[in-house]
This record gives structure tokens, sequence and C-alpha cells, in this order.
């Protein structure tokens, strides 16, 4: 299992000689002692599902009677005042900002991630290839909340030309109209954290399937006088290309979550700021709407309001999961 | 091996044929072939006088594939180190006094220099520990089922849960505790609560390490095992873990690390308190991620000397864990 996604490849292939899946189903004997361990390992299991219904459920409950209450509509209004007896709340910004630092991080970083685990696999010398691995995997080691206060402190600055540059050649875009938010805190700018942080991720899941492509396959390649380029885009890509995607919804996942780092580089915008489309501008993600909120949640229909924006980012994370494993498993369907 | 082994009789027997057509014909184009055949395809390019202009062309589209790869592996590189260096620069020298790794923060402002971490680092390691009480039997016994036991349904829905937990944003981990500790049972926010949703974090992370580990276990040794008539819970304990150990203590490791690096559920949880507190069900419990964000906003020049300390405090702590981890993975792999 690569330590960096939680989620290996190596589970649902066969075994290193070509041996079935483990089995040893006829082994038990029925005493007392394999009834407990076995009931214990069941309990084990389902102790996981309940635990992972139990989120859905709880958060669900909590939130229901706020939303009962809300005199917005949840889904469509940019209000978020969840005071008083007629709170309006809704999570269209939210679900923007999440969306967009998302997407600029997956179009950093899955390309480059990829492109990573290529060299990994395929181009870096032998003595190189293990290292380089575990230098990439160390990126994932760094806790988000350094990856934040390096953000806002160090890069920032760094990024605050770079920022004046894209507004003032490409400011006739909406996506990069100014807004009056400094560089280092901004949607683009965390966006392209973001990508620093999920690019462990996608490098070491992509890795895993290339280093398994067939070397009948490459070795077939070559031997037709495919260039190693070619190679690489007839062989590996169409082998790896189940893997790549599933290692990207698993750093999309990650980066809709992402949490702290967000917290601390994106600048809040004030009640009823306008509308704009600009990448430029601040605002907040789910996760950091809670998190910068986190020391209101004194009565339960405060609480339940966040918890309701919680539950929203649950389900986004949890279709985004999901995907990632149904093409793992359809992958697994057709390669066997 | 196979591959390669069947592979090698193929050039072999093409060059002899060639060599053998050679000499009767004496053309220079077999010999031209049985050139191209035998060159690896790395050294394609340096023979253009062979190849035509659309051959070039591909050549040059190989070296520049080259080239991309090798910069995407030094770009990724390139936060990695400016992150340790910002943090190792900026934080060694309070970690060179010793009243670091002695004082807590208690009674020191912003505006005074001194004191230590001792309180935040005592916070996470307790927090920490704990956590791993829990997570890691329940972690393992999910595996074993996983791997020894579970067959149909019930099976796959506890892998298509686990992948789902490891999904869980760490912030929707904590709003769920949350919602379950303080809205439900109406108890106070305790250091305990955030060990509750760190379990939720650490959980998958056990059970995939530990299965990928049991999945190794040789099945001779399992049925060795009962063929000596021993009961498969007495084979799980005495012969499938011990050989798997070395690997499950490495994913006990790395979950560790993750879980002590997590910001998000001790915002809302676990708020800081700057006095050793060492009682996980009263008052509040400092670790070092709370600490780094109390004193992120900071302007005075002591408290951010503080905040960089800490962020390489924890850095320092989740390194070591990964270090070890490797280490441990390194030296007691199970032997195929």
């Amino acid at each position: 299992m690569s330590s960096v996604t939680g989620v290996s490849l190596a589970d649902e292939t066969p075994g290193p000689h070509g041996s079935a899946p483990l089995s040893g189903d006829g082994a038990g004997t029925g005493r007392l002692g394999d009834r407990l361990f076995g009931g214990a390992a069941k309990g084990a299991g389902l102790l996981v599902i309940a635990l992972v219904t139990l989120v859905g459920v709880f958060l669900l409950w909590q939130a229901i009677p706020a939303l009962a209450r809300n005199d917005a509509n949840f889904l469509t209004s940019r209000e978020w005042s969840v005071d008083g007896a007629h709170p309006r709340f809704g999570i269209v910004e939210l679900l923007w900002t999440t969306v967009t630092v998302s997407a600029i991080a997956m179009l950093i970083a899955v390309p480059v991630g990829v492109a990573v685990a290529l060299f990994i696999t395929q181009y870096a010398p032998a003595w190189l290839s293990r290292p380089a691995a575990s230098l990439i995997d160390l990126l994932a080691a760094v806790p988000s909340i350094v990856y934040g206060i390096w953000g806002l402190r160090t890069f920032g600055p760094v990024f605050e030309p770079v920022q004046g540059f894209l507004q003032h050649t490409l400011g006739w875009i909406p996506l990069f109209t100014g807004a009056g938010i400094s560089g280092g805190s901004t949607i683009l700018f965390v966006g392209i954290v973001l990508a620093i942080m999920v690019l462990p991720i996608v490098t070491a899941l992509s890795r895993e399937v290339f280093a398994q492509t067939p070397v009948t396959h490459k070795e077939g390649a070559l031997a037709l006088g495919a260039t190693r380029w070619e190679m690489i885009r007839t062989a590996v890509l169409p082998f790896g290309k189940p893997g790549i995607i599933s290692a990207s919804m698993l750093g999309l996942g990650r980066a809709l979550g992402e949490t702290i780092a967000v917290t601390i580089i994106l600048s809040t915008l004030p009640d009823g700021a306008k509308w704009t489309w600009s990448l430029l501008n601040g605002g907040e993600t789910f996760a950091s709407r809670i998190a910068n909120n986190a020391a209101e949640f004194d009565t339960p229909q405060k609480a339940g309001a966040f918890i309701a924006a919680g539950l929203v980012l649950f389900v986004l994370t949890f279709v985004v999961n999901a995907i990632a494993r149904v093409v793992i498993e359809r992958r697994k369907a057709f390669s066997e | 091996m196979t591959t390669s082994t069947t592979a090698s009789p193929g050039p072999s027997a093409g060059s002899a044929g060639a060599s053998a057509s050679g000499t009767s014909r004496a053309g220079a184009t077999s010999a031209a072939t049985t050139g191209a055949a035998a060159t690896p395809p790395s050294t394609r390019g340096t023979a253009p006088t062979e190849l035509g202009h659309k051959a070039r062309g591909r050549a040059v589209k190989d070296q520049l594939a080259r080239v991309v790869m090798w910069a995407a592996f030094l770009l990724a590189l390139v936060p990695l180190v400016w992150i340790l260096w910002t943090v190792g620069s900026k934080g060694y020298h309070l970690l060179l006094d010793a009243q670091w790794w002695t004082n807590s923060q208690r009674g020191i402002t912003s505006r005074r220099e001194g004191g230590g971490a001792v309180h935040a680092i005592q916070g996470t390691l307790i927090q920490g520990l704990t956590t791993a009480a829990i997570s890691v039997p329940i972690g393992i016994l999910t595996a074993i089922y996983l791997v020894e036991y579970g067959r149909g349904r019930l099976a796959k829905a506890v892998s298509f849960m686990v992948d789902i937990l490891t999904g869980v944003p760490s912030i929707v981990a904590g709003l769920f505790v949350y919602a379950l500790w303080v809205t439900t049972f109406g108890l106070q926010r305790v250091g305990f609560a955030v060990c509750l949703a760190l379990v939720l974090l650490m959980i998958p992370v056990v059970v995939r390490s530990t299965e990928e580990m049991l999945k190794l276990v040789p099945n001779e040794l399992r049925e060795a095992s009962y063929a000596l008539g021993v009961p498969k819970w007495k084979t799980i304990m005495k012969v499938v873990l011990p050989t798997a150990f070395s690997g499950i203590v490495t994913g006990v490791l790395l979950g560790l690390a993750r879980v002590m690096g997590e910001t998000a559920p001790l915002l809302i949880l676990g708020p800081y308190t700057k006095s050793i507190a060492t009682d996980l069900f009263g008052g509040l419990m400092p670790t070092l991620p709370t600490m780094i964000n109390q004193d992120r906003t900071e302007v005075l020049q002591p408290a951010v000397d503080r905040m960089w300390a800490s962020a390489l405090t924890l850095i320092l702590i989740v390194l070591l864990l990964n270090v070890a981890g490797r280490v441990v993975a390194r030296f007691g792999s199970v032997k195929r």
C-alpha cells in the first residue's frame, strides 16, 4: 500500500504467483475460540460500516432542524446569517469557492503528478527511483497547518507579483479581474498550494499502476520500434488510465475537504460582498467556513447550520471517493 | 522474470539469422536492420543518417518528453525543500534552547520571549497514543476480517466503507464527534472527544496497511498450521500476525503520523490552552497544531518565532514517525 493514499491496487490483483486470493474458509473449527475470534473480527468490520453510516445519519439529524428553520434557499442563497429567529443561509458561494479551488488544484496536480510518476517508474535511473519516490511521499507527511503558514507567510509574498501580472494582462477576462485582495490570499493561490498538497497522492497511486504495466506490452512497443515516449503513450498510459482517474478522484476528495491550509491562507469576504467570478478574489470553502466559525457553535441552531454545510461536504467527498472506487473495480474486471 | 527470459532468445536468434544472410548477400540493408533491432531505444536518436525526417521528429519528441518528466520531478521537489528550509531556518534556534523542551507557555504573552512547548508536545503525544490505542485493535481486527474471514457482500461493504472513511475530510470527522459528544450528549469539549475524531481518521490507514501485509503472508504457512490441527484463530494469532508484524507496525506509525499532524478536528473540539494538561476527560488540552494555530496571526516577533519553532517540532515528530515506519518496513518485511 502506499501510505499516502491508503488505497492500494495490490488489493485487487492476484498474488505474486498468480495464486487466487487467500481463503481459509473451511479452516474454522467451530470451537469457542474460533467463534469468539471470528465474531470479534466481524464485529470490527460491522463497526466500520456503522461508523460511516452514523457520520451520515448524525450530520443529517443535526442539520434538519436548522434547515427547516432556514428562511432562505439552502442551495441557492448567498447569505449566511445563522443567528436569531429567522436564520438565512445558503451554500452557493461556498460551493463555488470549494469547487474552483479544487479544480485549480487538480489542473496543476494531475499533469505534474502523472509526469512525476512516469519519471519515477520509467525515466529515473535505478539508483534514483526509490529515493525519489520517498521524497515525494515526504510532501504528504508535512502537516497541512505547516502548508498553511508557509503559504501565507513565505510563498504568498513571492506569488504577489505573479498575480499582479495576471491581473494586468488578463484582467479583461472575468476570471482574472482584480478584487482588491492581496496576492497571497486569493482563490487562485490557495488552489496552487492545494495542488502541492494533492500532488503526492496523485503520484503515489499512478506510480503504483504504471509499475504494474505488463513488461510484455512495453517490450512489444519497443520491439516495434517505438521510442520510449511512444512506448509510454501506447502501452503505459492506456494501461494506467483507470489508475490515473482514481488517483485524481482521491486527490480531489482531499482537495475538497482540506481545511486548515485553506482557512489560514484564503481571506474571507465581508458579509454582502459583491459576487464576482474572479479567481483573484477571496472567499470561503465549506471546510474553512466551518473552521473559521468553530468558536460560534453555542446554540444547536447555529451549529446545525454549519453541520448542514459539513453534510454537503461529506456527500461531495463520498461521491468523489465512490467514483474512484468504481473505476478501480472496473479496471480489476478488465485486467483479469 | 519469465518475460525477460522468453524475450532474450528473440533478438539473439534474429541477429544470428541476419548475420547469416548478411554473409551470403553482404547487404547493407540487413546490417542496418539488425543494428536498429539491437540498439536500445534510448540511443535510437544517435543515428539520424539512417532515419528519415519523420524519425528525427520522433526522436525530438522523445527527448522533449524526457526533459518534461525530469522538470516535473524537480518542480515537485521545490516546495518540499522550500518548506523544510523555511521552517527549519526560522524555527531551529528556539529548539536549541533547553527551555523549549521543559517549560510550558503559561503566563507568557506574545510580547515576551521564553517559555517552551512541552505542554503542546505532551498533549499531541497523549492524544496520538490514545487514538492509536483505540483504533489499532479495531483496524487490525477489521483487516483480519477482510483477509481471513470476509466473503461475499458484507466483506465488499466493509471494504467500500473503509475507502469512504479514508476520504472523510477531517473537519467532517470533527463535526460528527461534535454533533455526537456536545450537542447530543451535552458533554464538554475535552481531549478525549478529539481522540474520537482522530480515531475515525486513523482506522482506515491501519486497516489498509494491515490488510496489505496479511495478504503477503504466504498461504503455505496457514495451511501448514491448519494441517497440524491448530484452530484458525490461533493460526492467525500465532502464525499470521507475527509474520506480518513489522508491516503492521509500519502502518500504525504512518497512521499516527497522519493524526498527529491533523488540525481541523482540534479547532472544533480541542481549543488551545497555555498550561500543561494531562487529563483527557476534563478541561482543555493543548497540542502542537493548535499552538501553531494560536500564534499564526501574531505579528510580534517572539510569538512568530514560537510559531515556526512549534511547526518545526511538529514536522520533526511526524518525520520521525515516518522514518521509523519506513525503517521497520525495510528491515522486517514479509519474506516471500
